[in-house]
């Protein structure tokens, strides 16, 4: 039986999984945000750790708590303005913005389950039965949300390899 | 042309400094918000990078590098609690005054202790052996006699066999009856360096 007691230090979950939280946090909010949407999921996870069943599931529920702090955060910055850089820089990573920003522009325009599910499925490359773990969908639902992203994604951003029928017709991630 | 699948791909993770100060500011905000039970650093001496840990109560554990350090962590883990976080910030009086020790600047160490990984005789053994001061010594005997069963010296050699915080709580100074040096959980070569820096026959402790 696994109880807490077989949990590991709270330490390996941040050096395991901290960097793709901090990835999936810029992908939904922006660099600016990103710092604030990592600290506040890692706070939550670490006040909720002792009490996790499973050490195993603890990638998908850390994503979980990402998922609703990132959709929290998005809804503030749409309430309000954009904030002035500290002119010294503390607390802010200076990491560039990623490089397309056109394209991510577009992607915190789409529905929040879109914006979501299309970024765990290629900025973490989960399965869509993870990503429908992180959202609390099903994986069917998941594939559906990254499906209607990626469509909408194409009607800006022109033809590629990989079709949305491709997706639709059950052909899994690359692994 | 790239896809869009590549494109979405492509978030960098963060340079290592600003990930480092990340870091860091998570570990302060968790103590801030009293969900950092465990907070641990990595301290250089001369007997080799020390782990040290300590909890709001007090310093809880140091461990020599003949431990490894994951399976240190996770007996803290197990033991205490699993909101654990690397926290230097947490850990800069002790390791200024360790470092005061092994530049042969500090005597004592002025350092609230956690008891929580001992306990019973265990506990008021290491209680006697802290009151040994820098350059003296006792032996197995002594510290039971001093904890209140004289006859109990192989049970004082196992409660210093595991003292869960050396040489802040001083177990090195604590010799068998014949004067032979005795067991160490840093290893006897360990013992006889912080011993011979103590007599002042080395300036600091050197490698054994």
């Amino acid at each position: 039986m696994l109880t807490s007691a077989t949990l590991p230090p709270f330490e390996q979950v941040v050096e395991r999984h901290g960097l793709d939280v901090w990835r999936f946090a810029v992908s939904q909010v922006g660099r600016d945000r990103a710092d604030d949407v990592f600290q506040e999921t890692m706070l939550a996870a670490l006040a909720g750790y002792p009490a996790l069943r499973d050490a195993g599931a603890v990638r998908s529920w850390l994503l979980r708590i990402a998922a609703r702090k990132a959709v929290d955060e998005f809804r503030a910055a749409a309430r309000a303005p954009v904030p002035v850089a500290d002119p010294d820089g503390a607390g802010l990573v200076a990491a560039p913005e990623p490089a397309d920003e056109e394209l991510w522009a577009r992607v915190r325009s789409l529905p929040t389950k879109q914006r979501l599910a299309v970024a765990l499925r290629f900025v973490l490359d989960l399965d869509y039965a993870d990503i429908g773990d992180a959202m609390q969908t099903s994986p069917e639902a998941a594939r559906r949300n990254v499906f209607e992203a990626l469509r909408t994604l194409r009607q800006r951003f022109g033809p590629h390899a990989a079709s949305p029928a491709a997706v639709l017709s059950g052909e899994g991630p690359r692994r | 042309m790239m896809t869009i699948e590549r494109r979405l791909a492509d978030i960098a993770a963060p340079p290592a400094p600003d990930w480092a100060r990340l870091r860091a500011g998570l570990a302060e905000r968790a103590h801030a918000e009293g969900l950092l039970d465990v907070a641990y650093a990595s301290v250089d001496s001369p007997l080799g990078v020390l782990v040290v840990a300590a909890t709001p109560a007090g310093v809880v554990r140091l461990a020599f590098d003949n431990e490894p350090g994951d399976a240190v962590l996770a007996e803290l883990a197990a033991r205490l609690s699993p909101r654990v976080l690397e926290a230097p910030a947490r850990l800069d009086t002790v390791r200024r005054e360790l470092d005061e020790y092994f530049d042969g600047r500090r005597t004592n160490f002025d350092l609230a202790l956690d008891w929580a990984l001992t306990g019973g005789f265990r506990r008021k053994v290491l209680d006697a052996t802290a009151r040994i001061p820098f350059g003296r010594t006792g032996t197995y005997r002594s510290v039971a006699t001093a904890a209140g069963s004289p006859n109990a010296a192989r049970a004082a050699g196992t409660a210093l066999a595991t003292n869960p915080i050396p040489i802040i709580v001083p177990c090195h100074r604590v010799l068998r009856s014949d004067g032979t040096i005795g067991e160490y959980r840093g290893g006897s070569g360990r013992k006889g360096a912080l011993l011979r820096h103590e007599s002042g026959r080395d300036a600091a402790p050197r490698e054994w």
